[in-house]
């Protein structure tokens, strides 16, 4: 639940400590390599144009999602439009049922998990099989993602492995690629025998009607290739105008999220196979998904967290985040996108308090290819939860005592003398605020005498 | 050059010594400080807590205090970033005598930035040769005012050795409210910085509420680590 978020973190860093140290390891790594490649081309250039992309097309979303419709259609494809996740899981599950789907593989994608459509489709009698190796782990232990691009990043080697040897068979000390192997034999299998792929896009561009999937695995290709029937669940944001803005919003995605210049695959999907017995699949569906996100784009600061290319570089520069990875935010999406995505798409009541999770240290803003202002909406997000009551009273009373104080110089330096006084006796400590300060750390000694005592005596 | 100094809350009266040492060392660069004495808190903590309407009263408060000043200098990136960018936003968004906080803005400066960009300012002495010091970057200081380099050039101008440090720039779970509210995960975030300490004789930065939140946490773990304010570590430079 996201408003246990201050407990379950409290839980993960104190039961799970090797939570911690993978996520902070495997994320340092991921943002070192986005820092290379941002300093390999002129980023905050290409940043800000990937930003002018994105604010243009969604300031005309209509037109841009009438005319991939009508692409998509013209392709050959077929368009569905779900306004909220129970709409979206009917229609994919109307489709697998209509043609007697028995078991689907899955690339990873996000916008399924924000749909919940796997126990869905288990519960319509459908075989799921998760094909991204990190995703396929979680579902062989019944996880959550925990990353937007690395989902099992807060899983040792030790964990897969032990994993692996109960259910695979491997050695019990097998090496990665050992392990990347056996994964592969099941996948391979799976991939032959299904009906039906679903994954989601990275973008949708509406000039051709093209899906865009980016990965390094290949799981995704065959995903798209093989199966009778293609699924690409997108969220209505994933919009970009042209062919031509693709080409930079891939290279821009690949070096935001892992440093590379381009993913090992890309998979660019306009249509069915054009002729009974050519390469592709009999039809695919592109199912557009609201689910909150026109909500989003009506609020007067969120709409530019819809800007997102879930790279996960926010993630990564994350010093919240790299302490308890994904679980402790309670949804789909966390860290600080999630933070300011999650208000918009859930309802701020049912996100708190996931604004208040971030020490605004600003590092999640360097690193966005779509220079979303995270610090800036996370503060709006705080601004909308103080006015709506959301935040507990004491902190409200507490502020609008500092306030009332700071502006009365007089009182606040007597204020100042009985606070520090009370601190040089550890009474502060039976304030509420100064209380939750003392649970893990010293208390702060004040300074025998004030700078103002100090001033007043002449400072030689 | 005049000065005038805010001390901001915290220094007042957790690094009362560390002010008087930013204000020895003003006056050792030749500027004559003065101390606004109406001056209070300039208002962050509501600010960032999302209280606008408090965080305004005080940031108008503060805009009287330090009207008809020359240069404002305060001994904290943070406060310094509160005025130098909050400020001006905040009177934009209520829409209310913004020029009054952009000129303020223009001229108010965090301590480090004042002596390298204002006066020029970058050798101090030798006081500090031999001396081993990790440098812990404020986030408003490093993100905001982008002084990614001043403190550094400053100790070692002043003959320190600033010794490399793998979460220099890593925010140190601070963060005002957030060290109260998320009080697990801040104590964690402090924990990754004083695991990766270097060894060094001092931890120096220039922002009283991360050193308040760092000393906390390693004093609750058993560390013996030295903490000590820029201003302080700058004024024993030039001795």
């Amino acid at each position: 639940m996201i408003r246990d978020y201050a407990a379950r973190s409290r839980e993960i860093i104190r039961d799970e400590p090797g939570v911690r140290e993978a996520v902070t390891g495997a994320t340092i790594a991921f943002d070192e390599k986005r820092r290379k490649g941002y300093a390999e081309v002129d980023a905050d250039a290409w940043r800000r144009w990937a930003e002018g992309v994105k604010n243009h097309t969604l300031t005309h979303l209509d037109h841009y999602l009438t005319e991939a419709e009508a692409r998509l259609r013209a392709n050959g494809a077929q368009v569905h439009w779900a306004a909220d996740a129970a709409e979206a899981r009917e229609i994919v599950i109307g489709l697998a049922t209509r043609r007697a789907v028995a078991s689907v593989v899955k690339g990873k994608s996000m916008v399924t998990e924000e749909i919940d459509l796997n126990p869905a489709l288990e519960e319509a009698g459908i075989e799921v099989i998760e094909t991204d190796l990190g995703e396929y782990v979680l579902q062989l232990l019944e996880e959550p993602p925990s990353h937007i691009l690395g989902p099992a990043l807060h899983k040792s080697l030790r964990q897969v492995q032990d994993l692996f040897a109960e259910r695979l068979n491997t050695a019990p000390d097998g090496d990665p690629d050992t392990l990347a192997r056996a994964a592969r034999e099941v996948l391979r299998n799976a991939f032959i025998d299904a009906d039906m792929g679903i994954t989601g896009a990275n973008f949708l561009v509406a000039e051709t009607g093209t899906v865009a999937l980016i990965e390094n695995e290949g799981n995704i290709r065959l995903t798209t290739s093989l199966p009778r029937v293609h699924v690409a669940v997108v969220g209505i944001e994933k919009l970009l105008p042209r062919m031509t803005d693709l080409a930079g919003f891939l290279q821009l995605t690949a070096r935001a999220a892992t440093g590379q210049p381009i993913g090992c695959f890309v998979s660019l999907i306009q249509g069915p196979a054009a002729e009974p017995g050519d390469d592709g699949p009999e039809e695919v569906h592109v199912v557009l998904v609201d689910n909150g996100r026109t909500d989003v784009l009506a609020h007067e600061h969120a709409w530019e967290a819809l800007r997102c290319v879930r790279c996960g570089a926010c993630l990564n520069a994350c010093p919240v985040y790299r302490q308890t990875g994904g679980h402790a935010y309670g949804h789909v999406y966390s860290g600080p996108i999630g933070s300011v995505l999650d208000p918009g798409l859930l309802g701020l009541h049912d996100a708190m308090p996931l604004p208040f999770a971030s020490s605004l240290c600003g590092a999640c803003e360097d690193a966005c290819p779509v220079r979303i202002p995270i610090p800036e909406l996370l503060l709006e997000w705080r601004r909308e939860a103080q006015d709506e009551g959301l935040t507990p009273w004491k902190e409200r009373a507490a502020l609008a005592g500092l306030a009332s104080v700071a502006t009365q110089p007089g009182l606040y330096r007597l204020a100042g003398r009985i606070g520090s006084r009370l601190g040089a006796r550890g009474a502060a400590r039976a304030l509420p605020m100064l209380g939750e300060w003392a649970r893990d750390r010293a208390l702060p000694k004040p300074s025998p005498r004030t700078f103002r005592q100090l001033w007043r005596e002449g400072i030689e | 050059m005049k000065v005038a100094f805010f001390v901001t809350c915290l220094a007042d009266h957790y690094f009362a010594d560390a002010a008087a040492d930013a204000v020895r060392l003003l006056h050792h660069l030749g500027c004559e400080v003065g101390f606004p004495p109406d001056q209070t808190c300039c208002g962050q903590p509501a600010y960032n807590a999302g209280r606008t309407r408090e965080a305004l009263r005080m940031a108008e408060h503060t805009l009287d205090v330090l009207a008809g000043t020359d240069a404002v200098v305060l001994p904290s990136g943070s406060c310094a970033t509160m005025v130098k960018k909050f400020y001006p936003r905040l009177a934009g968004e209520s829409g209310n005598r913004v020029s009054r906080a952009t000129a303020l803005a223009e001229r108010t400066w965090d301590l480090a930035e004042f002596i390298v960009r204002r006066l020029g300012v970058t050798r101090l002495g030798d006081g500090l040769a031999g001396r081993r010091v990790a440098v812990h970057q404020g986030c408003h200081a490093l993100r905001e005012l982008r002084l990614e380099t001043e403190p550094t050039t400053l100790l070692e101008g002043a003959g320190a050795e600033v010794v490399p440090w793998e979460a220099q720039e890593e925010c140190c779970g601070f963060g005002g409210l957030f060290s109260v509210k998320m009080t697990a995960v801040s104590a964690a975030m402090a924990d990754r910085k004083l695991e990766t300490l270097p060894d060094v004789d001092w931890v120096v930065s220039g922002d009283g509420g991360c050193v308040l939140h760092l000393d906390g946490r390693s004093r609750a773990r058993g560390d013996a680590i030295e903490f000590v304010h820029l201003a302080t570590a700058l004024w024993r430079g030039v001795n």
